[in-house]
């Protein structure tokens, strides 16, 4: 195994690494805490987060990527030029059965007929039994009590790992709060809990039900069906939860130092740096988003071409794409962020305190950094949140006029994209528009409610409301 | 409240919709043209060039195959394709003259010839379409020729000039056009190409050039004479090449040789003409059954019969038979249809009379019988639509350049490196899989149905393939790989570096699909244990790379212009090398022994001789695999059963005129398939009413509350 | 929005004139931009290419078209020129001022831009119209509704609803209901255009998948803003005395929420025009969203600079007219 680590990979780490570093900053100042106990005290604020949380792993174990050993090499080992990640690994019983072409959910036959020689020598179109799926099974008709006893064994494994979990957390709780078991009132938290609690727990359990269906059936089904050259569906769809996620985060993570610094700058200094910095960001946002998209999408192949020896693997050039994709909308998002900051920095500075501030000579970059700073920092977080859902979605958008990420990566995007024309097909192929669709809502879903929890509980004027 | 106001509005919507349209809710014509004669098709893409001189793509020829008349078409039934006279009083046989002009007799070696005439003589009595070009006052004078700049402001369509006119066809009129191929504003596509044949036009070109300089662009082509084309008499003119070209009988029939009238060009010419839209590219003019009346390429064209058309015998009828006297059809509408789900559910709902087969429908579509021949289902069946199906005279292949360091070359290393790919691909499961079997693999550069084309045993390339049980079947996977290990790389893995062998391949990628495509390309080179890179491109990128040489396997096609073996083999041709002279040899491959053999091939007639050149010139290409030879698709057409003599014939353009429709039969069809299904709606309707009930009812009893207190 | 909005300056006609006066370095920086990215992907001699296809294509011709498009000098600076023509005798200038006086010229395929985009304004406006309207008057009037039922579970059942609504890709709601209508049930054109009276049937299912799309987002957005307007002091008073919740709602919220709601919408104006790329090329639509998607597609150069140029001019018009409808509805706030 050869570890490497692409461009995409290393800025989504350094984003999780700023998030840890936020979080553990937040829960010692009692101001940041405080809002966020907000959020999560409501079920579905919770509920959500957990959600969040799985997909957050997934996307992390996908980002983990490495060069996977040649078999059979004698001494020194080879690496294949191929890249793949943690996920694949994991995810390998489901993945490596591919069909040939289409086939439904849970079948065993082919979705399209094949002509072949039949033993009578004649050319016979049928539909032919797939390679994979099913090919422990005689007949169609096992195929009933077969997912019935896998269905049960996941939902053995699920007990089991509930039943470990619960274990291992009243292990802990004991270990580290010394108490005795004996004493119920001490574990009211975990039989009586708070609602928020309940509703995360349900939520959790109710995700590792479905791993674990997954886990006991996946491997010798394809439970989402196969594509138009028979890769597994559901796998897609999984490794579309990376791509998904990652232009959420990505974009923002790239647009926000230039929102602040710019948005700032502007609204304090005033002057010729505010003509400036609004010169810059009307004339960005007022040039059509997709014409600029587009237009970069082509400088890109442009590049690319001209450099085609610096990208070895068809990962390393999707990957670039995608992260030029990922700076290009930032450059199209900043500008909206960044007159917000402006106009809240002009009252900011009005304010009494930055006046004071000013008047003891303090300098201009530590009262940005103590006392403007801190208080946009409601409205940062705010549009974090609320452009998140609004990204996903647009991937898939921009990747119908063929301008999103690179059609070799696996995204919500394309499969959409590619299931456009199954749904011409008689009878209807419906499996990828599905996944994808339950995917993406699932994701915009949660992160819908999330952004409208983390909104309520920030914005002071909502707050009031309230 | 609102709500329901709403409801009613659009019921109210609804309800003028059945109103207007008795002939289902989903007809996307008028009703009133329920009961005309009019062809309904769609193009996908607005035609760029109408002006026969620059049309040269499939989408543009749907229509300038119906206006304009080039001196010969193919038979519109016989096959091999043959051409026949279609202006041309006979189709014209090429005179040879050897050093001093002397004449030769019968079919001369190349080498002796030094000029080659061709003598045609058109019909007489041949009229043009009605045009504002030819409107004549009442002196005689042209009446929109000199127009001062007043009138031509505000007139955007062909329409806003009243008066039309129309002239006899004349010789001088196929001569101009010749002219016009060296034009310096316009570009035609193959101007460079006919200078290497067609003696003078280079030198006409460079005339033409220099006197357009002096005169500040304008220029009246008919006051410069040039020795390729020369009218003889009113209805008679020659055309001489420099060398000798067999293929050229082919050019005659294409639209760059049909007759362009010099008014045509004074009328456009004229400034401001073509600010607004007026322009011969836009408004063809021309002989054919057919005359374009609207071209709006937003949305739709509309093509009318041509009322001074003289009316052609369909092939074979009888002469006294005015009923057989073409073309049948009054309109022919073709609206713009980008997405291909629209337009095919169109079809099935009989809006469009007749349409490809897209291949996610095709199981729908088409099912195989016991011998593996297409037949419709029976749903099809049912309907009346008919299947049609021809092997197109193309192929889509994959190349290697010839100059990459890693698989181009001739060295054995290389060579084996390409034939080992060369069996890894599976094209059998590529048709299957993406064509739906709608194709041949390809043993050699020539598609069925073209000249040089062998079939059964001998004509199977024995690197690629083997002869068992009276079939071609694919080596084995094994033996790709025994060859790539005798080429050096042990499972994809250089022996001597023990590097893993990557290798790039560069395609256009277009929309879905193609990346389920790309998928499977990597799958077959990873059977070799080969990591295949694919850099997908935009069509120019993709050009220019080839272009410039630095590609190092890419997949391409060629259509064919005319059913000759030359217009495949010189994609292979030496000097027509992409890095050498922009040519369309694009993976640059060289072969002296070929090109020797090419050049003799190139202006032979067919003979058995000329088979056992091109069966050598197949043996050097297939042994040298420049390309895995890919495959040759077969088109598929559907048509409804009103749609009469619907013949495949992928050579001649000018098909509309054969063709007959039973509108009576379609509008009874078209009712009877799309009765429009209300019910779920109404159920929609009612839930959400539903949904209200408990809102109105909380109403109700806040309002209590309050009135209570 | 701008800082001429927070000094305190004359009259209105002065303070457009100092916008408009503004828009002209904004209109040259978009230029500036567009030709940097467009020229820095393709050479005038792909440009060539592309128009003069792909078969049998010589150096001549690829010149010629060139220098019959004004594409044969050079991009920013010409420096084999002296004096001022350095910057006059461009590519960039030559078309910039060009574009000033709305003369788009004619597109690398020798049509007649404003002509096509006279023609494919309406088809844009038939659509985007209908669905403004129709999609304001829906969310508005569900969220006045949701806004009276407030705290109740139907308020949170529907902000449910909304949020489902708002987490469903555009693409879904136009692929889903080509499907459902056109389809299966038959009831409307499945894609396609036609003039006057007759485009009714083709705009039915655009539009209402263009309303249908926009509920959730809006109902939850103007729910909010209602909320709002209901918590503040006067909404209060009026309901002390005696004014029914009705009442409240459609005297008092309604009409104080129209600021946000009338500005909101003026800013979207404009835009209209350009239409909505994605459902233009799924229905058939001959709009200008399509006409840029295949601009950009064929590369057609001269369209795109046409479209970014209308486009960014659109953007500018409405700021101001965002602008001037403040002071329309709230006459506190000067110009």
């Amino acid at each position: 195994m050869e570890l490497i680590i692409l461009k995409t990979d290393a800025l989504f780490f350094i984003l999780i690494v700023c998030l840890l570093t936020y979080v553990f900053y937040a829960s010692r100042k009692e101001h940041l805490a405080r809002p966020w106990r907000i959020v999560l005290k409501r079920p579905i604020a919770a509920s959500a987060l957990t959600i969040l949380g799985f997909y957050l792993i997934i996307a992390i174990l996908d980002s983990i990527h490495f060069h996977p050993e040649i078999e059979g090499s004698s001494s020194e080992p080879i690496y294949s030029s191929q890249v793949v990640s943690l996920l694949d690994v994991v995810l390998k019983p489901i993945n490596k059965n591919t069909e040939t072409t289409y086939s439904a959910p849970f079948a065993i036959y082919s979705y399209s007929k094949e002509s072949r020689e039949s033993e009578t020598g004649q050319i016979v179109r049928a539909y032919p039994r797939l390679t994979y799926a099913g090919s422990h099974l005689l007949g169609i008709s096992e195929v009933r009590s077969d997912l019935v006893t896998r269905s049960l064994s996941g939902l053995g494994y699920w007990v089991f790992v509930m039943a470990s979990l619960c274990l291992i957390v009243a292990v802990f709780k004991v270990v580290k709060l010394k108490l005795s078991l004996v004493a119920p009132r001490n574990f009211s938290w975990f039989l009586r809990p708070s609602p928020a609690r309940l509703a995360a727990m349900i939520t959790f359990a109710t995700v590792c039900l479905l791993i674990s269906m997954i886990a006991a059936v996946g491997p010798y089904y394809h439970i989402l069906g196969t594509d138009k050259v028979g890769h597994d569906v559901l796998f897609q769809g999984i490794k579309g939860i990376r791509t998904g996620l990652l232009i959420g985060t990505l974009t923002t993570l790239i647009m926000l130092p230039f929102a602040i610094v710019l948005g700032i700058a502007a609204g304090y200094f005033r002057g010729w740096v505010d003509d400036a910095i609004q010169y810059l960001y009307t004339t960005l946002s007022s040039i059509p988003g997709v014409l600029l998209i587009a237009a970069a999408a082509l400088m890109l192949e442009v590049f690319m071409t001209n450099n085609a020896d610096d990208f070895e693997s068809i990962t390393a050039r999707a990957d670039l794409r995608f992260l030029c994709l990922c700076f290009i909308l930032g450059v199209t998002a900043w500008t909206g962020l960044c007159r917000y900051l402006r106009a809240e920095t002009l009252k900011l500075k009005e304010s009494n305190y930055i006046e004071a501030s000013r008047a003891f000579g303090a300098l201009s970059w530590s009262t940005i950094s103590q006392h403007v700073l801190p208080n946009l920092m409601h409205i940062v977080m705010i549009s974090i949140v609320l452009d998140f859902s609004g990204l996903v979605l647009a991937e898939a958008a921009l990747t119908y006029i063929d301008i999103g990420v690179d059609p070799s990566m696996e995204s919500w995007g394309n499969m959409i994209n590619g299931a456009r024309l199954e749904l011409a097909r008689e009878p209807v192929v419906w499996w990828s528009l599905f996944t994808a669709f339950l995917f993406m809502f699932v994701l915009v879903l949660a992160a819908n409610v999330f952004a409208d929890s983390v909104r309520d509980a920030f914005d002071p004027r909502i707050r009031e409301l309230d | 409240m609102i709500i329901k106001g709403f409801r009613l509005l659009l019921v109210a919507c609804l309800a003028f919709l059945c109103a207007c349209s008795d002939s289902g809710w989903n007809n996307p014509y008028p009703s009133i043209e329920d009961s005309e004669n009019i062809f309904y098709g769609s193009f996908s893409e607005r035609p760029k060039h109408l002006d026969p001189v620059s049309s040269y793509s499939e989408n543009e020829a749907v229509f300038t195959g119906q206006i304009y008349e080039p001196v010969l078409q193919y038979h519109y039934f016989e096959r091999p394709y043959r051409l026949e006279p279609l202006t041309s009083e006979t189709v014209p046989e090429p005179i040879y003259y050897g050093h001093d002009r002397k004449y030769l007799e019968g079919d001369p070696l190349a080498e002796d010839v030094q000029e080659v005439v061709y003598r045609i003589k058109i019909k007489p009595g041949i009229l043009y379409q009605p045009h504002p070009c030819f409107a004549l006052d009442e002196k005689g004078d042209h009446l929109y020729h000199k127009l001062p700049a007043h009138e031509i402001e505000g007139k955007t369509k062909l329409s806003d000039f009243s008066s039309k006119g129309t002239r006899e066809l004349i010789a001088a009129d196929y001569v101009y056009q010749i002219k016009r191929l060296m034009h310096p504003k316009l570009h035609s596509p193959i101007a460079g190409f006919m200078t290497k044949y067609i003696k003078d036009l280079g030198g006409f070109g460079e005339r033409l050039r220099e006197v357009s300089i002096e005169s500040g662009g304008i220029l009246d082509l008919r006051a410069h004479e040039f020795l390729g084309a020369e009218i003889v008499d009113k209805y008679t003119y020659e055309i001489r090449l420099s060398k000798k070209y067999p293929q050229f009988k082919y050019w005659l029939a294409m639209s760059f040789f049909a007759p362009v009238p010099w008014e045509a060009d004074a009328f456009f010419g004229q400034p401001g003409m073509k600010e607004h839209n007026l322009s011969l590219d836009w408004y063809p003019v021309g002989t054919g059954p057919y005359m374009l009346i609207e071209n709006n390429p937003n949305r739709r064209m509309v093509l009318a019969k041509n009322p001074n058309y003289r009316g052609e015998l369909f092939p074979g009828a009888d002469e006294d038979d005015a009923a057989s006297l073409m073309p049948y059809i009054d309109r022919a509408h073709y609206s713009l249809e980008k997405e291909s789900i629209p337009s095919w559910t169109k079809f099935l709902q009989g809006y469009y009379d007749a349409s490809g087969v897209i291949s996610d429908s095709f199981d729908q579509t088409i099912q195989f019988n016991t011998r593996g021949e297409a037949s419709l289902t029976e749903d099809m069946k049912s309907k009346g639509i008919n299947l049609v199906t021809a092997v197109r005279s193309s192929i889509s292949y994959m190349g290697f350049n010839m100059v990459d360091p890693i698989v181009g070359g001739t060295s054995e290393q290389s060579l084996l490196l390409r034939r080992a790919i060369s069996i890894a691909i599976d094209y059998e499961e590529l048709i299957s899989i993406f064509a739906n079997g709608r194709g041949t693999a390809a043993q050699g550069p020539i598609p069925p149905g073209i000249f040089g084309f062998v079939d059964g045993e001998e004509g199977i390339n024995p690197y690629v393939y083997e002869w068992v049980s009276n079939q071609a079947k694919r080596k084995n996977i094994e033996v790709a790989k025994d060859m790539l290990f005798r080429a050096g790389y042990k499972n994809g893995v250089n022996v001597s570096t023990g590097e893993p062998l990557t290798l790039y391949f560069d395609t256009v990628s277009s929309g879905p699909g193609s990346k389920v495509m790309l998928n499977w390309y990597r799958k077959q080179f990873s059977k070799l244990g080969i990591d295949l890179v694919v850099r997908a491109t935009d069509y120019n990128r993709f050009q220019e790379k080839v272009r410039k040489g630095t590609v190092q396997i890419f997949s391409w096609g060629w259509n064919a212009d005319y059913p000759d073996p030359e217009n495949f083999f010189f994609l292979l041709y030496g000097p027509n090398a992409k890095i050498v002279s922009q040519g369309e040899n694009a993976v640059n491959y060289q072969s002296k022994e070929f090109d020797n053999l090419f050049v003799r091939m190139r202006s032979m007639a067919n003979s058995n001789e000329r088979q056992e050149v091109i069966n050598r010139m197949l043996e050097i290409v297939r042994r040298d695999a420049p390309w895995i030879w890919g495959f040759h698709p077969t088109s598929y057409t559907l048509s409804h059963s009103w749609y009469g003599n619907a013949v495949p014939n992928l050579m001649a353009r000018n098909t509309l005129k054969y063709k007959t429709i039973d509108v009576s039969s379609r509008s009874q069809k078209r009712k009877e398939w799309n009765q429009p299904i209300i019910w779920p709606l109404v159920v929609i309707g009612s839930l959400i009413i539903f949904a209200l009930i408990p809102a109105w009812c909380v109403y109700i009893a806040r309002e209590r509350a309050r009135l209570g207190e | 929005m701008f800082i001429l909005l927070e000094k305190e300056h004359g009259s209105v006609s002065s303070y457009l004139t100092r916008r408009i006066l503004y828009a002209f370095p904004i209109l040259i920086g978009v230029n500036f931009i567009t030709f940097v990215l467009f020229f820095v992907v393709n050479s005038p001699d792909d440009m060539a290419r592309v128009h003069l296809g792909n078969r049998y294509v010589t150096e001549n011709s690829i010149n010629n078209w060139k220098s019959e498009r004004g594409y044969d000098k050079p991009l920013f600076i010409a420096l084999d020129n002296s004096g001022k023509k350095i910057f006059t005798e461009t590519i960039f200038f030559d078309k910039t001022v060009r574009l000033f006086t709305f003369d788009f010229g004619q597109s690398d395929s020798g049509r007649d831009i404003s002509y096509d985009i006279s023609e494919r304004m309406w088809p844009s406006l038939f659509i985007s119209l209908p669905v403004l309207c129709l999609g304001l008057l829906f969310t508005l009037s569900f969220a006045l509704l949701i806004a009276f039922f407030r705290g109740t579970y139907i308020d949170s059942s529907a902000v449910i609803l909304c949020v489902s609504m708002m987490s469903i890709s555009g693409l879904f709601y136009i692929i889903g209901g080509q499907y459902l209508l056109s389809k299966l049930l038959q009831v409307v054109p499945i894609s396609g255009f036609d003039d006057g009276v007759a485009s009714i049937k083709f705009l039915i299912l655009p539009i209402l998948i263009g309303v249908v799309g926009g509920l959730g987002h809006g109902t939850r957005w103007y729910r909010t803003i209602f909320l709002e307007e209901i918590h503040r002091d006067y909404v209060r008073t009026a309901r002390a005395k005696g004014l029914s919740e009705k009442g409240v709602l459609y005297l008092h919220v309604l009409r104080n929420a129209l600021i946000p709601i009338v500005t909101g919408v003026v800013a979207l104006l404009p835009s209209l025009f350009l239409g909505s790329l994605i459902t233009e090329a799924f229905f058939g639509i001959p709009g200008l969203g399509s006409y840029t998607i295949d601009a950009i597609q064929s590369q057609d150069f001269a369209i795109v600079r046409a479209m970014v140029f209308l486009g960014s001019v659109l953007y500018i018009l409405g700021l101001i007219l965002t602008d001037v409808a403040y002071t329309v509805v709230d006459p506190r706030i000067r110009l």
